[in-house]
C-alpha cells in the first residue's frame, strides 16, 4: 500500500483505505530505514508532515478534499521551503532557514500535499551525478555504488525507492531529466516560463525550471497541475490560462508522428541504451505513432554553448552569497576582502566555484563577445532547429543520456567527460521547451535506461499523453529497486557485465 | 597659454515613486535602518525582480520633456561588483540599450541660450548605505535605500565652464521637479551629480584627459569643484605634468578634490543582460498618455509670458523657477484679470515681497500663508487705489501673519488703511502741514525742490501714509504756486 502511486494512493486516501497520517507515517518509517543508506534526504521533517497530514485528514472529513491532498512529496532542497533549512546542497547554506516559500512549494501546499522532507543534490544544483553536495553523495537505489545522476539526486532516489510517491526537481540543464533516467522514474522539465522560478535559488536564471518526479506520467501531471501557473512575482512567468495536464492522457497515439533525429542515435551512445531507445520506438509504432527522421544540426554545440551560459549566469547570481547578511561567513578575516575570499571558499565546493571562475571568465571584458555573445547567437540557432523540427514531427524521441547511471567517483575527476553527460538533455533548457524522461528498459546489469521525449512549447500534455500511453503498454515503470535491508550497511553490489 | 575646459555632467535623480523599482518596498526617506527592505531588497536565495511601472512611466515623462528618442525596446542589465552595500554583488542597470536617448536641455548664460546635448537616461537601482559610525570597528548596512529607481541623466561634455554645469544642474533640477518625477532634495540625496572636468589649449579639437568627480551634492560645492578640478589640471599640465583618467572626490571641508581611483584600477563590472527581467517594452500608446499628462514645460511657458505679458525674460525666468511658483502667478494674474500692467504688477509682487517673506520663513510658495487668491485681493485695491503700495506692503505683512485671517480687505477695513482721496479732506491736512513746516516752505521758495519731498512726506506721514500721494502732491502744487 506504502509504495503506490500518487494516483493509487489518492484513491486510497478517497476511499478510505488508510489515512494521511498512517500513510505519512508509514512512508517515514521507510526513510528513517532507508535514508542512512541511500542518503537522500537531507532534512526530514517529521513533526510537519505529521501536522499536514492530520490537517489533509480533517479536510478530507470536511469534505474539501483535492486530488493531491493528503499526498507524502519531497522537495528538492534548492526551493525555498517557509521554516525549513534550505541548504541547496552547499555548506554555504548549510544552516540557511528558509524565511518563506516558493511558489512551486505553495501551489503543492494549497493542493494539500504533505511535506516530508527536503532532498540532497549536486551544490547548487550544478552537477550531474550528485556527488558535488556538501552532505555526500547519493546512493543509486537500484545499485548503491552507482550515481542516482543530478542534480535532483536525492528527489529522483527518494522516489525510485518509494520513499515518497512524487518529488519536486529543477532542471538547469537535464537536472531532473537525467536522473529520472538513471534511477527508472518519470521528469518532466516543464516549457521555461510555466512553472515560476519565485523561491527557487538561481542557478543558471534563464534556463532554471522546477518540474515534478513520480514513477507514472499520470502522477507527474497531477503534480504539475499544482506547480504551474502564473506568479507576478516572476517576470519571466508566463502569463497563460490554467491547463489540467491530465486531459489528453487518455488520448489514442494513432497519428503521432515521433521524430528521431539522426544527431541522437550515434557514436557514443551505449549499445544497450541504443536498443532499449529502438525497442521503444517499436513499441511507439504499435501504438499507431509514425517515426519521421529530423534534423537538429546544431545539437552538437548545444554543450558547449550551456557550459558558456550557465556559469555566466551562476557567476552573477551567487554573488549575493558573501557572507554579509546570511550564509557562510568565515570566522576570522583580516578585512572585507578578506572576509569575501574566506567566507565563498570556504562556502563553495569545488564544482562550484569551478563554474564561477568559467562564468566571471567569459563575460571578462575582452572575452565577452567571443564567448558569451557566440552562446548567445548559436543559442537561438538550436532553437530554430526545434522549430523546424516541429514542422514535421509532434514530439522527438532519443536517449535521455548516452549511458545509464555510472559508478559513483567514475567522472568526478574529469568535468568535461561528466558534462558530455548532458548531451541530450541541455538542448530542451537552451530553447526553453518541455522534455521528459521515462524508463524504458534496464542494462544487463539491472540499471534503469530513459527514454526522452521533447516537444514544441507548451506540449507538456502531450508529452504525457505519449508517456502515460507507453506506460498503459509497458511495465517499465513499475519494477522497484530492492532496497537493503534496514540492518544492513550499503554493500556495493557486484555487478556482472 | 588660454585654456579650454570642458565639461559633462552625469546626475542620477531619484524618482518619486512610493514603491522601489523591483520591488515593494516604500521608498520613504529617514527610516529606521533596514525597515524598508523587502526580501528581493536584501537578496534572499530565490527572489526576483519586478519592475515598478511607475519608474519606467517618470523615464517616458523625462524624456518627451527633453526632446529625446524613448527606446520601444531596452534591456536591463546586471552590473557586477563586491560592496556589503550591494546585496545581490550586482546592481541592475540599462548599459547598451538605455530607454531614454539624445534630448537637449537649453541653459541661460550671460551670451545667451545655450542647448546642452544629453546622451542618454537610464534607469537602474540605486545601492543600500555603509554606516561606518557607532559600530566599533564593524561596519553597519541600511538597505533602506538598496532598489530605490534612479534615472542616470548623462550629458554630452558640452559645458565649457563651472558656471555653465551650475547652471545646466540647476535647470535640471528644476525640470525633473517641474514634471513630478524626482523631489529634487540634494540634502537627502534624490538629486546629485558626477562632473566629467578635461582642459585642453584654446584651439585644440581633440579631448584632454578627464577626471571624474564624484558626488557633488549641492551647487555649491559642485562649483567649487569644478573650479578646483580645472585649476588642478592646468597647473599640472603648465607644470610639464600629465593628468592621470581617475575618479576624484571633492571634499568640501578643505574644499579640493582628491584622487579615488585611478583608471587602472577600474574594475570590469561584467555586464550582462539580466535573465530575470525581459526586455522593457514601450508601446506608442503608453508613450502617446504621458505625452498628454505632460505639463507645460517652462520654457514653453517663459515664451508665452514674454509674447501675451511683455514680461522681461528674468522675470519670466524667475516665476518658472518652479511649477508651484508659475501656477501662484497665474492664478494672481487670472483673479486680476489679466493683462500686461496687472502681469508686471503680479511679477513684481511675487519676486518682491512675496518672495523675500518666502525666503524669511524658508518656505515654499505651496506653504505661503497668503495664498493667490490674498494676494490678489490685495493687489486689486492697490489697483482701484484703495490703498497705496506703500500701504500694501503692511497689510501684505499683516496678512503673512495671519492677521484677520488673511483677509486683506478685513485688515484694510480693520486698520482703518483706505487711501484718502478726499480733495477737501486732503486739502485741510496739506494747509496744517504747510501752517507747521514754515521753515521748509521757505526752503521750497528759495529753490531747493528737495524741500517739496519733505513736505510730502509730512502731509504723508500726518495721514500714516493713507493719503493718495499723487493727490498730495497736486494739492500742494497749488498751495504753493509751483
Amino acid at each position: 500500500m506504502l509504495t503506490g502511486t500518487l494516483a493509487e494512493l489518492a484513491a486510497a486516501l478517497q476511499a478510505g483505505r488508510i489515512s494521511s497520517v498512517e500513510l505519512t507515517q508509514g512512508l517515514l518509517a521507510r526513510i528513517a530505514a532507508h535514508n542512512p543508506a541511500l542518503n537522500a534526504f537531507v532534512t526530514v521533517d517529521e513533526e510537519g508532515a505529521l501536522a499536514a497530514a492530520r490537517a489533509a485528514d480533517a479536510a478530507r472529513a470536511a469534505g474539501t478534499a483535492g486530488p493531491l491532498t493528503g499526498l507524502p512529496i519531497a522537495h528538492k532542497d534548492v526551493l525555498m521551503t517557509a521554516g525549513l533549512t534550505t541548504s541547496c546542497g552547499s555548506r554555504m547554506l548549510a544552516r540557511f532557514t528558509a524565511p518563506y516559500d516558493a511558489h512551486v512549494v505553495a501551489g503543492l501546499k494549497d493542493a494539500g500535499t504533505v511535506l516530508v522532507g527536503k532532498t540532497n543534490m549536486d551544490e547548487f544544483a550544478m552537477g550531474s551525478s550528485n556527488e558535488t553536495s556538501f552532505f555526500g553523495p547519493v546512493r543509486n537505489p537500484w545499485q548503491h555504488d552507482h550515481v542516482p545522476g543530478g542534480s535532483s539526486g536525492g528527489s529522483a532516489a527518494a522516489v525510485a525507492a518509494r520513499l515518497v510517491p512524487g518529488a519536486t526537481g529543477t532542471d538547469t540543464g537535464g537536472s531532473i531529466r537525467q536522473p529520472a533516467s538513471f534511477t527508472g522514474i518519470c521528469g518532466l522539465k516543464p516549457t521555461y516560463g510555466v512553472c515560476s522560478r519565485y523561491g527557487l535559488v538561481a542557478f543558471a536564471s534563464s534556463l532554471d525550471q522546477a518540474g515534478p518526479f513520480a514513477r507514472t506520467a499520470e502522477d507527474c501531471a497531477l503534480l504539475l497541475n499544482a506547480m504551474a501557473g502564473h506568479d507576478p512575482r516572476d517576470s519571466t512567468s508566463l502569463e497563460r490560462p490554467a491547463e489540467d495536464y491530465t486531459r489528453d492522457l487518455a488520448r489514442p497515439l494513432a497519428g503521432l508522428r515521433v521524430g528521431l533525429p539522426a544527431e541522437y542515435f550515434g557514436a557514443g551512445v551505449d549499445a544497450e541504451v541504443a536498443a532499449a531507445i529502438e525497442a521503444a520506438i517499436a513499441e511507439l509504432r504499435r501504438l499507431g505513432a509514425t517515426a519521421v527522421d529530423v534534423r537538429l544540426p546544431n545539437a552538437r554545440l548545444a554543450v558547449p554553448v550551456y557550459y558558456v551560459l550557465a556559469p555566466a549566469e551562476a557567476s552573477s547570481n551567487l554573488s549575493r552569497f558573501d557572507g554579509v547578511r546570511y550564509g557562510h561567513r568565515a570566522e576570522k578575516y583580516s578585512d572585507l576582502l578578506d572576509m569575501y575570499k574566506k567566507s565563498r571558499a570556504e562556502g563553495f565546493g569545488d564544482e562550484v566555484k569551478r563554474r564561477i571562475l568559467v562564468g566571471t571568465y567569459v563575460l571578462s571584458h575582452g572575452y565577452y563577445d567571443a564567448y558569451y555573445l557566440k552562446a548567445q547567437q548559436v543559442r537561438h540557432l538550436i532553437a530554430d532547429d526545434f522549430r523546424r523540427a516541429y514542422a514535421s514531427c509532434d514530439v522527438i524521441l532519443g536517449p535521455t543520456a548516452p549511458t545509464a547511471a555510472f559508478r559513483l567517483g567514475a567522472k568526478s575527476d574529469d568535468p568535461v567527460e561528466m558534462y558530455l553527460n548532458d548531451i541530450f538533455t541541455v538542448a530542451a533548457n537552451l530553447a526553453g521547451a518541455p522534455a521528459m524522461s521515462i524508463p524504458c528498459g534496464f542494462t544487463r546489469a539491472g540499471l534503469p535506461i530513459g527514454l526522452q521525449l521533447q516537444g514544441d512549447y507548451f506540449s507538456e500534455a502531450r508529452l504525457l499523453n505519449v508517456a502515460h500511453q507507453f506506460q498503459q503498454a509497458t511495465d517499465w515503470h513499475r519494477r522497484a529497486p530492492t532496497l537493503a535491508s534496514e540492518a544492513s550497511p550499503p554493500a556495493p553490489q557486484e555487478v556482472a557485465p | 597659454m588660454k585654456w579650454e575646459v570642458v565639461i559633462g555632467l552625469e546626475t542620477h535623480a531619484q524618482l518619486s515613486t512610493a514603491s522601489k523599482i523591483f520591488s515593494g518596498a516604500s521608498t520613504a526617506f529617514g527610516a529606521a535602518p533596514n525597515t524598508q527592505a523587502a526580501a528581493v531588497d536584501i537578496a534572499l536565495p530565490g527572489v526576483l525582480p519586478v519592475l515598478n511601472r511607475g519608474a519606467v512611466e517618470r523615464a517616458i515623462r523625462f524624456g518627451l520633456a527633453v526632446g529625446a528618442t524613448i527606446n520601444r525596446r531596452s534591456v536591463f542589465a546586471r552590473k557586477n561588483y563586491f560592496y556589503p552595500d550591494l546585496p545581490k554583488g550586482y546592481q541592475i542597470s540599462q548599459y547598451e540599450i538605455p530607454v531614454v536617448v539624445g534630448g537637449t536641455i537649453v541653459i541661460a548664460t550671460p551670451q545667451g541660450d545655450k542647448t546642452v546635448r544629453l546622451t542618454r537616461a537610464h534607469l537602474e537601482e540605486d545601492a543600500g548605505k555603509s554606516l561606518h559610525e557607532d559600530f566599533h570597528g564593524m561596519t553597519g548596512i541600511d538597505l533602506n535605500r538598496a532598489g530605490t529607481p534612479l534615472l542616470e541623466i548623462v550629458s554630452e561634455p558640452d559645458l565649457a565652464s563651472s558656471d555653465e554645469a551650475v547652471a545646466y544642474a540647476k535647470t535640471l533640477h528644476a525640470l525633473v521637479q517641474w514634471i513630478g518625477i524626482c523631489d529634487g532634495n540634494m540634502q537627502e540625496g534624490s538629486f546629485r551629480c558626477d562632473a566629467n572636468v578635461s582642459v585642453r589649449p584654446a584651439g585644440e579639437t581633440k579631448l584632454g584627459t578627464r577626471c571624474e568627480i564624484k558626488n557633488l551634492n549641492s551647487f555649491r560645492f559642485m562649483q567649487a569643484a569644478i573650479e578646483y578640478e580645472i585649476h588642478r589640471q592646468v597647473a599640472l599640465i603648465e607644470d610639464g605634468g600629465r593628468v592621470v583618467q581617475e575618479t576624484r572626490l571633492f571634499d568640501p571641508d578643505r574644499n579640493e578634490t582628491r584622487s579615488m581611483r585611478s583608471k587602472e584600477d577600474a574594475q570590469d563590472y561584467r555586464y550582462f543582460p539580466d535573465p530575470d527581467l525581459p526586455p522593457l517594452v514601450i508601446g506608442d500608446e503608453w508613450i502617446e498618455r504621458v505625452r498628454a499628462a505632460l505639463p507645460e514645460l517652462p520654457r514653453a511657458m517663459q515664451q508665452r509670458y514674454a509674447a501675451d505679458y511683455a514680461l522681461p525674460a528674468s522675470d519670466a525666468a524667475t516665476l518658472t523657477a518652479s511649477r508651484g511658483l508659475a501656477a501662484y502667478f497665474e492664478e494672481v494674474l487670472r483673479a486680476l484679470g489679466g493683462g500686461a500692467a496687472n502681469a508686471k504688477l503680479a511679477a513684481n509682487w511675487i519676486q518682491g515681497d512675496v518672495a523675500a517673506a518666502l525666503n524669511r520663513a524658508e518656505i515654499g510658495i505651496e506653504q505661503a500663508p497668503v495664498p493667490a487668491a490674498a494676494l490678489a485681493r490685495l493687489l486689486s485695491r492697490i489697483v482701484d487705489q484703495t490703498i497705496s503700495g506703500k500701504i500694501a506692503k503692511d497689510v501684505f505683512d499683516a496678512a503673512w501673519a495671519g492677521e484677520h485671517g488673511g483677509d486683506p480687505d478685513a485688515i484694510i477695513a480693520a486698520k482703518g488703511l483706505t487711501q484718502i482721496s478726499d480733495e477737501d479732506a486732503l486739502g485741510r491736512i496739506v494747509d496744517d502741514v504747510l501752517a507747521a513746516n514754515a521753515a521748509m516752505v521757505a526752503e521750497f521758495k528759495a529753490g531747493k525742490e528737495k524741500a517739496f519731498n519733505a513736505l510730502v512726506g509730512q502731509a504723508m506721514k500726518a495721514t500714516r501714509g493713507k493719503a493718495n500721494p499723487a493727490q498730495v502732491n497736486a494739492i500742494l502744487r497749488r498751495r504753493l504756486g509751483g
